[in-house]
Protein backbone atom coordinates (compact mmCIF):
# COMPACT_ATOMS: atom_id res chain seq x y z
CA UNK A 1 0.00 0.00 0.00
CA UNK A 2 1.13 3.63 -0.86
CA UNK A 3 1.63 5.09 2.48
CA UNK A 4 3.97 7.26 3.82
CA UNK A 5 5.77 6.90 7.76
CA UNK A 6 5.99 10.06 9.45
CA UNK A 7 7.42 9.95 12.96
CA UNK A 8 7.88 12.62 15.67
CA UNK A 9 11.21 12.99 17.30
CA UNK A 10 10.51 15.63 19.22
CA UNK A 11 7.18 17.76 20.57
CA UNK A 12 8.61 20.30 22.83
CA UNK A 13 12.21 22.20 22.58
CA UNK A 14 13.29 19.58 25.67
CA UNK A 15 11.78 16.61 24.72
CA UNK A 16 13.47 13.46 25.74
CA UNK A 17 16.17 11.82 23.02
CA UNK A 18 15.91 8.17 23.82
CA UNK A 19 12.71 7.62 21.80
CA UNK A 20 13.62 9.81 18.82
CA UNK A 21 16.84 7.49 19.03
CA UNK A 22 14.61 4.47 19.34
CA UNK A 23 12.26 5.48 16.12
CA UNK A 24 15.17 6.32 13.64
CA UNK A 25 16.39 2.86 14.83
CA UNK A 26 13.80 0.93 14.46
CA UNK A 27 11.01 3.09 12.76
CA UNK A 28 11.17 2.02 9.37
CA UNK A 29 10.12 6.13 8.96
CA UNK A 30 10.13 7.97 5.59
CA UNK A 31 10.57 11.26 7.64
CA UNK A 32 11.36 12.30 11.16
CA UNK A 33 9.97 15.10 12.04
CA UNK A 34 11.63 17.52 15.25
CA UNK A 35 9.22 20.41 16.20
CA UNK A 36 10.70 22.36 18.84
CA UNK A 37 9.86 26.01 19.26
CA UNK A 38 7.47 27.40 21.19
CA UNK A 39 5.95 31.22 21.28
CA UNK A 40 8.65 32.05 24.00
CA UNK A 41 11.23 30.28 22.93
CA UNK A 42 11.46 31.83 19.40
CA UNK A 43 12.42 34.69 21.56
CA UNK A 44 15.11 33.20 23.81
CA UNK A 45 16.67 31.70 20.21
CA UNK A 46 17.24 35.38 19.75
CA UNK A 47 18.00 36.62 22.79
CA UNK A 48 21.13 33.70 22.48
CA UNK A 49 21.96 34.72 19.01
CA UNK A 50 22.23 38.32 20.52
CA UNK A 51 25.02 37.22 22.89
CA UNK A 52 26.86 34.90 20.31
CA UNK A 53 25.99 34.82 16.89
CA UNK A 54 26.59 31.30 16.68
CA UNK A 55 23.71 30.35 18.74
CA UNK A 56 20.31 30.95 18.65
CA UNK A 57 19.23 27.31 17.14
CA UNK A 58 17.82 24.32 19.50
CA UNK A 59 20.66 24.11 22.20
CA UNK A 60 19.29 20.28 21.79
CA UNK A 61 20.16 19.93 18.44
CA UNK A 62 23.54 18.56 18.35
CA UNK A 63 22.38 15.77 21.12
CA UNK A 64 19.62 14.75 19.23
CA UNK A 65 21.64 14.96 15.52
CA UNK A 66 24.65 12.84 17.50
CA UNK A 67 21.63 10.02 18.10
CA UNK A 68 19.77 10.14 14.64
CA UNK A 69 21.45 10.69 12.04
CA UNK A 70 23.57 7.57 11.29
CA UNK A 71 19.93 5.40 11.98
CA UNK A 72 18.72 7.98 9.47
CA UNK A 73 20.86 7.97 6.90
CA UNK A 74 21.06 4.01 6.93
CA UNK A 75 17.56 3.89 6.78
CA UNK A 76 16.51 6.11 4.51
CA UNK A 77 14.68 8.40 6.81
CA UNK A 78 14.48 12.15 6.12
CA UNK A 79 14.66 14.63 9.05
CA UNK A 80 12.66 17.70 9.06
CA UNK A 81 12.58 20.25 12.03
CA UNK A 82 12.08 23.86 13.21
CA UNK A 83 15.51 23.31 15.23
CA UNK A 84 17.12 26.36 13.77
CA UNK A 85 14.91 28.65 15.69
CA UNK A 86 16.60 31.79 15.30
CA UNK A 87 19.69 30.55 13.36
CA UNK A 88 19.00 27.87 10.69
CA UNK A 89 22.20 28.90 9.23
CA UNK A 90 24.63 28.23 12.22
CA UNK A 91 21.85 24.80 12.96
CA UNK A 92 22.59 23.52 9.62
CA UNK A 93 26.29 24.23 9.86
CA UNK A 94 27.04 22.12 12.75
CA UNK A 95 24.50 19.40 11.79
CA UNK A 96 27.41 19.47 8.72
CA UNK A 97 29.79 19.09 11.32
CA UNK A 98 28.23 16.15 13.17
CA UNK A 99 27.21 14.21 9.68
CA UNK A 100 30.90 14.99 8.43
CA UNK A 101 32.23 13.72 12.13
CA UNK A 102 30.27 10.66 11.63
CA UNK A 103 31.43 9.87 8.28
CA UNK A 104 28.09 10.36 6.61
CA UNK A 105 29.88 12.26 3.64
CA UNK A 106 27.69 13.64 1.09
CA UNK A 107 24.53 14.17 3.61
CA UNK A 108 22.58 17.26 1.94
CA UNK A 109 21.62 19.76 4.78
CA UNK A 110 19.30 22.73 3.73
CA UNK A 111 18.86 25.42 5.47
CA UNK A 112 15.09 27.58 5.27
CA UNK A 113 15.25 31.15 5.86
CA UNK A 114 12.82 33.96 5.35
CA UNK A 115 10.65 33.43 8.56
CA UNK A 116 12.89 36.24 10.50
CA UNK A 117 10.76 39.37 9.83
CA UNK A 118 12.61 41.68 12.23
CA UNK A 119 12.59 44.73 10.04
CA UNK A 120 9.30 44.64 8.53
CA UNK A 121 8.32 45.20 12.60
CA UNK A 122 8.32 49.15 13.51
CA UNK A 123 6.83 50.66 16.59
CA UNK A 124 3.77 51.35 14.76
CA UNK A 125 2.96 47.65 14.44
CA UNK A 126 -0.14 47.27 15.89
CA UNK A 127 -1.24 43.47 17.47
CA UNK A 128 -3.75 41.22 15.77
CA UNK A 129 -5.63 39.90 18.92
CA UNK A 130 -5.70 42.69 21.56
CA UNK A 131 -4.88 46.71 21.46
CA UNK A 132 -1.79 48.24 21.50
CA UNK A 133 1.52 48.69 19.32
CA UNK A 134 5.19 47.04 19.75
CA UNK A 135 5.92 51.02 21.06
CA UNK A 136 2.79 50.52 24.05
CA UNK A 137 4.66 47.53 25.23
CA UNK A 138 7.49 49.25 26.20
CA UNK A 139 10.52 46.42 26.00
CA UNK A 140 13.28 45.77 24.22
CA UNK A 141 12.28 43.82 20.72
CA UNK A 142 14.68 40.85 20.05
CA UNK A 143 12.80 39.72 17.02
CA UNK A 144 9.80 39.00 14.94
CA UNK A 145 9.35 35.84 13.00
CA UNK A 146 6.36 34.86 10.84
CA UNK A 147 4.85 31.39 10.64
CA UNK A 148 5.76 30.00 7.28
CA UNK A 149 4.20 26.59 5.54
CA UNK A 150 4.66 24.09 2.69
CA UNK A 151 5.68 26.25 -0.14
CA UNK A 152 8.68 27.52 2.23
CA UNK A 153 9.90 23.55 3.08
CA UNK A 154 9.25 22.26 -0.64
CA UNK A 155 12.09 23.80 -2.62
CA UNK A 156 14.23 22.38 -0.08
CA UNK A 157 12.65 18.92 -0.17
CA UNK A 158 12.53 18.91 -3.71
CA UNK A 159 16.50 19.82 -4.32
CA UNK A 160 17.20 16.16 -2.11
CA UNK A 161 17.87 17.22 1.21
CA UNK A 162 18.18 14.69 3.81
CA UNK A 163 17.75 16.96 6.38
CA UNK A 164 15.67 20.17 6.23
CA UNK A 165 16.50 22.48 9.20
CA UNK A 166 13.93 25.48 9.83
CA UNK A 167 13.72 28.25 11.97
CA UNK A 168 9.41 29.39 12.68
CA UNK A 169 7.16 26.66 10.57
CA UNK A 170 3.85 26.39 11.57
CA UNK A 171 3.65 23.04 13.55
CA UNK A 172 1.53 20.88 11.60
CA UNK A 173 3.24 22.30 8.17
CA UNK A 174 5.92 20.47 9.06
CA UNK A 175 4.84 17.02 8.72
CA UNK A 176 2.38 18.06 5.88
CA UNK A 177 5.34 19.21 3.48
CA UNK A 178 6.43 15.82 2.84
CA UNK A 179 3.44 14.44 2.55
CA UNK A 180 3.12 17.34 -0.44
CA UNK A 181 6.12 16.73 -1.84
CA UNK A 182 5.64 12.94 -1.84
CA UNK A 183 1.93 12.77 -2.82
CA UNK A 184 2.11 15.43 -5.22
CA UNK A 185 -0.77 17.18 -3.33
CA UNK A 186 -1.82 20.72 -5.18
CA UNK A 187 -1.15 23.80 -2.90
CA UNK A 188 -4.98 24.47 -3.65
CA UNK A 189 -6.11 21.25 -2.68
CA UNK A 190 -8.00 22.20 0.71
CA UNK A 191 -9.28 19.02 1.28
CA UNK A 192 -5.81 16.62 1.39
CA UNK A 193 -4.01 19.78 2.80
CA UNK A 194 -6.88 20.29 5.78
CA UNK A 195 -6.00 16.16 6.34
CA UNK A 196 -2.49 16.21 6.24
CA UNK A 197 -2.47 19.65 8.62
CA UNK A 198 -4.72 17.01 11.04
CA UNK A 199 -2.05 14.40 10.71
CA UNK A 200 0.39 16.87 11.91
CA UNK A 201 -1.85 18.89 14.40
CA UNK A 202 -1.83 15.45 15.67
CA UNK A 203 1.79 14.18 15.88
CA UNK A 204 2.96 17.81 16.23
CA UNK A 205 2.87 17.31 20.17
CA UNK A 206 4.79 13.70 20.30
CA UNK A 207 3.75 11.73 23.32
CA UNK A 208 1.01 14.01 24.18
CA UNK A 209 -0.94 11.42 21.43
CA UNK A 210 0.76 8.06 22.73
CA UNK A 211 -0.13 8.10 26.16
CA UNK A 212 1.77 11.28 27.67
CA UNK A 213 0.11 13.93 29.05
CA UNK A 214 -2.62 11.47 29.78
CA UNK A 215 -2.71 9.18 32.64
CA UNK A 216 -4.57 9.88 35.16
CA UNK A 217 -4.75 6.69 37.70
CA UNK A 218 -7.81 4.83 37.94
CA UNK A 219 -9.26 7.07 35.21
CA UNK A 220 -6.89 6.87 32.64
CA UNK A 221 -4.12 4.41 32.78
CA UNK A 222 -1.31 3.91 30.58
CA UNK A 223 1.13 1.21 30.58
CA UNK A 224 4.78 1.68 31.14
CA UNK A 225 4.56 5.22 30.70
CA UNK A 226 8.58 5.89 31.86
CA UNK A 227 9.18 3.64 28.17
CA UNK A 228 6.37 5.69 26.52
CA UNK A 229 7.02 5.79 22.48
CA UNK A 230 6.73 8.45 19.83
CA UNK A 231 4.08 8.38 17.74
CA UNK A 232 3.88 7.45 14.12
CA UNK A 233 1.67 8.08 11.26
CA UNK A 234 1.21 5.93 8.56
CA UNK A 235 -0.60 8.68 5.90
CA UNK A 236 -2.17 7.11 2.69
CA UNK A 237 -2.67 9.13 -0.50
CA UNK A 238 -5.94 10.23 0.39
CA UNK A 239 -4.71 11.92 3.25
CA UNK A 240 -6.35 8.97 6.09
CA UNK A 241 -3.99 7.86 8.05
CA UNK A 242 -3.18 5.85 11.22
CA UNK A 243 -1.59 6.67 14.76
CA UNK A 244 0.73 4.02 16.18
CA UNK A 245 4.09 3.80 17.58
CA UNK A 246 6.49 0.74 17.78
CA UNK A 247 4.79 -2.17 19.28
CA UNK A 248 7.33 -2.80 22.32
CA UNK A 249 7.31 0.88 23.68
CA UNK A 250 5.21 2.19 26.71
CA UNK A 251 2.13 4.08 26.37
CA UNK A 252 -1.30 3.44 24.53
CA UNK A 253 -2.54 5.14 21.29
CA UNK A 254 -6.67 5.16 21.98
CA UNK A 255 -9.56 6.72 20.65
CA UNK A 256 -9.42 8.92 24.28
CA UNK A 257 -5.33 9.77 23.30
CA UNK A 258 -6.41 10.79 20.16
CA UNK A 259 -9.22 13.16 20.56
CA UNK A 260 -7.65 14.39 23.63
CA UNK A 261 -4.72 16.16 21.36
CA UNK A 262 -7.42 16.81 18.49
CA UNK A 263 -8.57 19.48 20.21
CA UNK A 264 -5.16 20.70 22.07
CA UNK A 265 -4.92 24.34 21.28
CA UNK A 266 -7.69 24.02 19.10
CA UNK A 267 -10.34 26.65 19.47
CA UNK A 268 -13.16 26.68 16.29
CA UNK A 269 -12.68 23.01 15.47
CA UNK A 270 -14.22 24.01 12.09
CA UNK A 271 -11.21 26.56 11.69
CA UNK A 272 -7.48 25.71 12.58
CA UNK A 273 -5.88 28.33 10.73
CA UNK A 274 -2.15 27.81 9.40
CA UNK A 275 -0.43 29.56 6.23
CA UNK A 276 -1.44 26.28 3.94
CA UNK A 277 -4.93 26.23 4.59
CA UNK A 278 -7.95 26.95 6.81
CA UNK A 279 -8.61 23.22 8.56
CA UNK A 280 -11.88 22.01 9.68
CA UNK A 281 -11.53 19.15 12.21
CA UNK A 282 -15.36 19.02 12.98
CA UNK A 283 -16.44 16.02 11.12
CA UNK A 284 -13.15 13.68 12.14
CA UNK A 285 -13.72 10.06 12.68
CA UNK A 286 -11.24 8.15 15.01
CA UNK A 287 -11.58 3.94 15.52
CA UNK A 288 -9.20 1.43 16.82
CA UNK A 289 -8.61 -0.80 14.12
CA UNK A 290 -5.83 -2.90 16.07
CA UNK A 291 -3.63 -2.70 19.13
CA UNK A 292 -2.22 0.86 19.56
CA UNK A 293 -3.71 1.74 16.22
CA UNK A 294 -6.52 4.23 15.86
CA UNK A 295 -7.57 5.48 11.98
CA UNK A 296 -8.07 9.07 11.91
CA UNK A 297 -10.49 10.43 8.47
CA UNK A 298 -12.74 13.04 8.05
CA UNK A 299 -11.14 16.07 7.93
CA UNK A 300 -11.62 18.80 5.37
CA UNK A 301 -10.15 22.06 4.93
CA UNK A 302 -11.14 25.93 3.22
CA UNK A 303 -8.88 28.66 1.13
CA UNK A 304 -5.65 29.33 3.35
CA UNK A 305 -5.54 32.92 4.95
CA UNK A 306 -4.36 35.78 3.09
CA UNK A 307 -2.45 37.21 6.35
CA UNK A 308 0.28 35.22 7.78
CA UNK A 309 0.75 35.36 12.12
CA UNK A 310 4.18 37.20 13.23
CA UNK A 311 5.07 36.46 16.51
CA UNK A 312 7.49 39.57 18.28
CA UNK A 313 9.48 38.61 21.22
CA UNK A 314 10.22 40.92 23.62
CA UNK A 315 13.02 41.29 26.39
CA UNK A 316 10.84 40.60 29.73
CA UNK A 317 13.62 41.02 32.14
CA UNK A 318 13.33 38.74 35.02
CA UNK A 319 11.11 36.31 37.28
CA UNK A 320 12.42 35.77 40.64
CA UNK A 321 11.11 32.46 42.68
CA UNK A 322 11.52 31.90 46.24
CA UNK A 323 10.06 29.60 48.88
CA UNK A 324 9.69 27.82 52.33
CA UNK A 325 8.40 25.58 53.52
CA UNK A 326 6.00 24.43 56.62
CA UNK A 327 4.95 21.35 58.02
CA UNK A 328 3.75 19.21 61.25
CA UNK A 329 0.91 20.57 63.17
CA UNK A 330 -0.56 23.88 62.43
CA UNK A 331 1.99 24.40 59.37
CA UNK A 332 -1.01 26.11 57.14
CA UNK A 333 -1.49 28.42 59.81
CA UNK A 334 2.74 29.10 60.05
CA UNK A 335 2.58 29.12 56.28
CA UNK A 336 -0.15 31.65 56.03
CA UNK A 337 0.91 34.12 58.26
CA UNK A 338 5.05 33.90 56.63
CA UNK A 339 2.69 35.09 53.09
CA UNK A 340 1.68 37.75 55.24
CA UNK A 341 4.79 38.23 56.54
CA UNK A 342 6.55 38.59 53.23
CA UNK A 343 4.21 40.93 51.60
CA UNK A 344 4.44 43.26 54.06
CA UNK A 345 8.00 43.47 54.32
CA UNK A 346 7.97 43.95 50.36
CA UNK A 347 5.19 46.07 50.05
CA UNK A 348 4.99 48.54 53.43
CA UNK A 349 9.23 48.30 53.88
CA UNK A 350 10.94 47.78 50.42
CA UNK A 351 8.12 49.32 48.63
CA UNK A 352 8.87 47.21 45.55
CA UNK A 353 7.47 47.76 42.24
CA UNK A 354 6.67 45.03 39.91
CA UNK A 355 3.78 41.88 40.02
CA UNK A 356 4.04 40.34 42.88
CA UNK A 357 2.36 36.97 43.79
CA UNK A 358 2.40 34.94 46.89
CA UNK A 359 1.38 31.02 46.87
CA UNK A 360 0.51 28.85 49.40
CA UNK A 361 1.60 25.20 47.54
CA UNK A 362 -0.72 22.34 49.10
CA UNK A 363 -3.19 24.34 50.27
CA UNK A 364 -4.11 26.69 46.86
CA UNK A 365 -1.26 27.73 44.49
CA UNK A 366 -2.12 26.96 40.32
CA UNK A 367 -6.06 27.35 41.29
CA UNK A 368 -5.67 30.19 43.74
CA UNK A 369 -7.65 32.82 41.25
CA UNK A 370 -10.56 30.41 40.31
CA UNK A 371 -11.31 29.23 43.82
CA UNK A 372 -11.14 29.01 47.84
CA UNK A 373 -8.92 26.91 49.09
CA UNK A 374 -10.80 23.69 50.95
CA UNK A 375 -9.66 21.47 53.84
CA UNK A 376 -6.31 21.84 55.78
CA UNK A 377 -2.36 20.46 54.79
CA UNK A 378 0.07 18.46 56.83
CA UNK A 379 2.87 20.17 54.35
CA UNK A 380 3.02 23.62 52.85
CA UNK A 381 5.43 25.91 51.14
CA UNK A 382 5.17 29.56 50.40
CA UNK A 383 6.06 30.25 47.21
CA UNK A 384 6.83 33.85 46.22
CA UNK A 385 7.46 34.99 42.59
CA UNK A 386 8.02 38.75 41.48
CA UNK A 387 8.59 39.55 37.68
CA UNK A 388 10.79 42.94 37.31
CA UNK A 389 12.79 44.69 34.36
CA UNK A 390 15.11 45.46 37.73
CA UNK A 391 17.04 42.80 38.62
CA UNK A 392 17.90 44.50 42.01
CA UNK A 393 14.17 44.03 42.61
CA UNK A 394 14.32 40.70 42.06
CA UNK A 395 17.27 40.24 44.92
CA UNK A 396 15.32 42.13 47.22
CA UNK A 397 12.16 39.51 46.88
CA UNK A 398 14.87 36.26 47.67
CA UNK A 399 16.59 38.01 50.22
CA UNK A 400 13.22 38.91 52.16
CA UNK A 401 12.17 35.13 51.75
CA UNK A 402 15.15 33.89 52.68
CA UNK A 403 15.03 36.15 55.91
CA UNK A 404 11.90 34.02 57.10
CA UNK A 405 14.30 31.22 58.04
CA UNK A 406 15.35 33.20 61.38
CA UNK A 407 12.89 36.18 60.99
CA UNK A 408 9.32 34.23 60.03
CA UNK A 409 7.04 31.98 61.60
CA UNK A 410 8.37 28.74 63.30
CA UNK A 411 9.56 25.74 61.27
CA UNK A 412 10.27 27.20 58.44
CA UNK A 413 12.70 25.30 56.47
CA UNK A 414 14.35 24.45 52.89
CA UNK A 415 14.34 27.98 51.17
CA UNK A 416 15.21 27.84 47.75
CA UNK A 417 15.54 30.92 45.46
CA UNK A 418 16.12 31.12 41.44
CA UNK A 419 15.72 34.12 38.89
CA UNK A 420 14.79 33.42 35.16
CA UNK A 421 15.47 35.55 32.52
CA UNK A 422 12.08 36.25 30.76
CA UNK A 423 10.27 37.27 27.06
CA UNK A 424 7.12 38.92 26.32
CA UNK A 425 5.63 37.99 22.94
CA UNK A 426 2.98 39.73 20.99
CA UNK A 427 1.47 38.25 17.66
CA UNK A 428 0.42 40.37 14.56
CA UNK A 429 -0.26 39.83 10.96
CA UNK A 430 1.29 40.43 7.47
CA UNK A 431 0.46 40.06 4.36
CA UNK A 432 2.00 37.15 2.42
CA UNK A 433 3.71 39.36 -0.51
CA UNK A 434 5.94 40.67 2.15
CA UNK A 435 7.39 37.26 2.57
CA UNK A 436 9.91 35.48 0.40
CA UNK A 437 11.25 31.72 1.83
CA UNK A 438 14.63 31.00 0.69
CA UNK A 439 16.70 27.82 1.50
CA UNK A 440 20.54 27.11 0.92
CA UNK A 441 21.86 23.55 0.68
CA UNK A 442 25.12 22.45 2.51
CA UNK A 443 27.03 19.11 1.58
CA UNK A 444 28.96 17.06 3.96
CA UNK B 1 -23.55 8.71 48.30
CA UNK B 2 -20.34 10.99 47.42
CA UNK B 3 -21.53 14.00 44.91
CA UNK B 4 -20.29 12.73 41.60
CA UNK B 5 -18.30 15.12 39.52
CA UNK B 6 -17.25 15.56 35.86
CA UNK B 7 -14.21 14.06 36.66
CA UNK B 8 -16.54 10.87 36.67
CA UNK B 9 -17.73 10.68 33.42
CA UNK B 10 -15.31 12.72 31.54
CA UNK B 11 -11.54 13.11 30.94
CA UNK B 12 -9.95 16.60 29.80
CA UNK B 13 -6.71 18.52 28.27
CA UNK B 14 -6.03 22.33 28.21
CA UNK B 15 -4.01 24.20 26.08
CA UNK B 16 -3.28 28.11 26.09
CA UNK B 17 -2.57 30.50 23.17
CA UNK B 18 -1.64 34.31 24.52
CA UNK B 19 -4.25 35.18 27.14
CA UNK B 20 -6.61 32.25 25.94
CA UNK B 21 -7.27 28.97 27.56
CA UNK B 22 -8.78 26.02 25.84
CA UNK B 23 -9.86 22.96 27.41
CA UNK B 24 -11.50 20.05 25.22
CA UNK B 25 -14.01 17.79 27.52
CA UNK B 26 -14.59 14.24 26.31
CA UNK B 27 -17.28 11.55 27.72
CA UNK B 28 -15.58 8.31 28.07
CA UNK B 29 -19.26 6.59 27.65
CA UNK B 30 -21.32 8.41 24.73
CA UNK B 31 -24.17 7.56 27.32
CA UNK B 32 -22.90 10.29 29.50
CA UNK B 33 -22.07 12.51 26.47
CA UNK B 34 -25.54 14.77 26.57
CA UNK B 35 -25.30 14.71 31.03
CA UNK B 36 -21.85 16.52 29.73
CA UNK B 37 -23.22 18.56 27.60
CA UNK B 38 -26.23 19.79 30.04
CA UNK B 39 -24.05 20.01 32.69
CA UNK B 40 -21.34 22.16 31.05
CA UNK B 41 -22.33 25.22 29.70
CA UNK B 42 -20.57 28.33 28.76
CA UNK B 43 -22.25 30.20 31.21
CA UNK B 44 -21.55 27.30 34.10
CA UNK B 45 -17.93 27.73 33.25
CA UNK B 46 -17.45 31.49 33.57
CA UNK B 47 -20.02 31.65 36.44
CA UNK B 48 -17.99 29.14 38.32
CA UNK B 49 -14.20 31.01 38.30
CA UNK B 50 -15.21 34.79 37.45
CA UNK B 51 -12.02 36.11 38.78
CA UNK B 52 -9.85 33.44 36.73
CA UNK B 53 -12.10 33.57 33.53
CA UNK B 54 -12.63 37.43 32.98
CA UNK B 55 -13.22 37.06 29.61
CA UNK B 56 -15.94 35.80 27.19
CA UNK B 57 -16.19 31.70 27.44
CA UNK B 58 -17.57 29.91 24.05
CA UNK B 59 -18.04 26.30 23.47
CA UNK B 60 -17.92 24.11 21.00
CA UNK B 61 -19.73 20.86 20.40
CA UNK B 62 -18.23 17.83 19.39
CA UNK B 63 -21.12 15.75 18.93
CA UNK B 64 -19.65 12.70 16.94
CA UNK B 65 -16.69 12.30 19.00
CA UNK B 66 -18.61 13.28 22.38
CA UNK B 67 -16.61 16.29 23.23
CA UNK B 68 -17.44 19.85 24.39
CA UNK B 69 -14.30 22.25 23.71
CA UNK B 70 -14.47 25.44 26.12
CA UNK B 71 -12.49 28.65 24.55
CA UNK B 72 -12.00 31.12 27.99
CA UNK B 73 -10.68 34.75 26.62
CA UNK B 74 -8.70 36.59 29.27
CA UNK B 75 -7.94 33.85 31.45
CA UNK B 76 -4.49 33.21 31.62
CA UNK B 77 -3.81 35.76 34.10
CA UNK B 78 -1.74 37.66 31.55
CA UNK B 79 -0.57 34.80 29.57
CA UNK B 80 2.45 32.68 30.11
CA UNK B 81 4.29 35.80 29.30
CA UNK B 82 3.17 37.61 32.74
CA UNK B 83 1.23 35.55 35.05
CA UNK B 84 3.04 34.89 38.13
CA UNK B 85 1.13 31.73 38.59
CA UNK B 86 3.20 28.49 38.71
CA UNK B 87 1.24 27.04 36.27
CA UNK B 88 1.66 30.21 34.05
CA UNK B 89 -0.09 27.85 30.68
CA UNK B 90 -2.39 27.29 32.46
CA UNK B 91 -2.18 23.37 32.04
CA UNK B 92 -4.25 22.88 34.98
CA UNK B 93 -7.17 24.41 34.10
CA UNK B 94 -8.49 20.85 32.30
CA UNK B 95 -8.92 19.49 36.19
CA UNK B 96 -10.40 22.78 37.72
CA UNK B 97 -13.25 22.12 35.21
CA UNK B 98 -13.08 18.19 35.93
CA UNK B 99 -13.59 19.04 39.71
CA UNK B 100 -17.18 20.99 39.14
CA UNK B 101 -20.12 18.46 40.77
CA UNK B 102 -22.17 17.43 38.61
CA UNK B 103 -25.81 18.91 39.80
CA UNK B 104 -28.62 16.06 39.77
Amino acid sequence: MNTIRLGCGAGFSSDRLGPAVDLAQRGALDYLVFECIGERTMAFGHRDRMLDTNRGYNPQLGARMRGVLAHCHANGTKIVTNMGVANPRAAALLVIDIARKLGLHGLKVACVEGDDVTHLIGPDTAFMDHPGTVADVGLRMVGANVYLGVEALLPALEAGADVVIAGRIADPSLFLSPLVHRFGWKLDDWTALGRGTLAGHLMECGMQITGGYFADPGFKDVPRLADCGFPIAEVAADGSFVITKLDDTGGCVTTATVKEQLLYEVHDPRAYLTPDVVADFSGVSVSEIGHDRVQVTGANGHKRPEQLKVTIGFDGGFLGEGGVSYAGPNAKARAALAAEVVRERLTRINRLGGDLRVDLVGLNALHQTAEQPVGDANDVRLHVALRSTDRDDIDTMLWEVESLLCCGPAGGGGYRGQITPCVVTHSCLIDRSAVAPSFEMFVA
Amino acid sequence: MTQRRIHDIAHARAGDKGNTSNVSVWAYDPKDYPLLKQQLTAERIANAFPKLFTGAVTRYEMDGLHGLNFVMLDALEGGVNTSLNLDSHGKSFSYLILGLPIEE
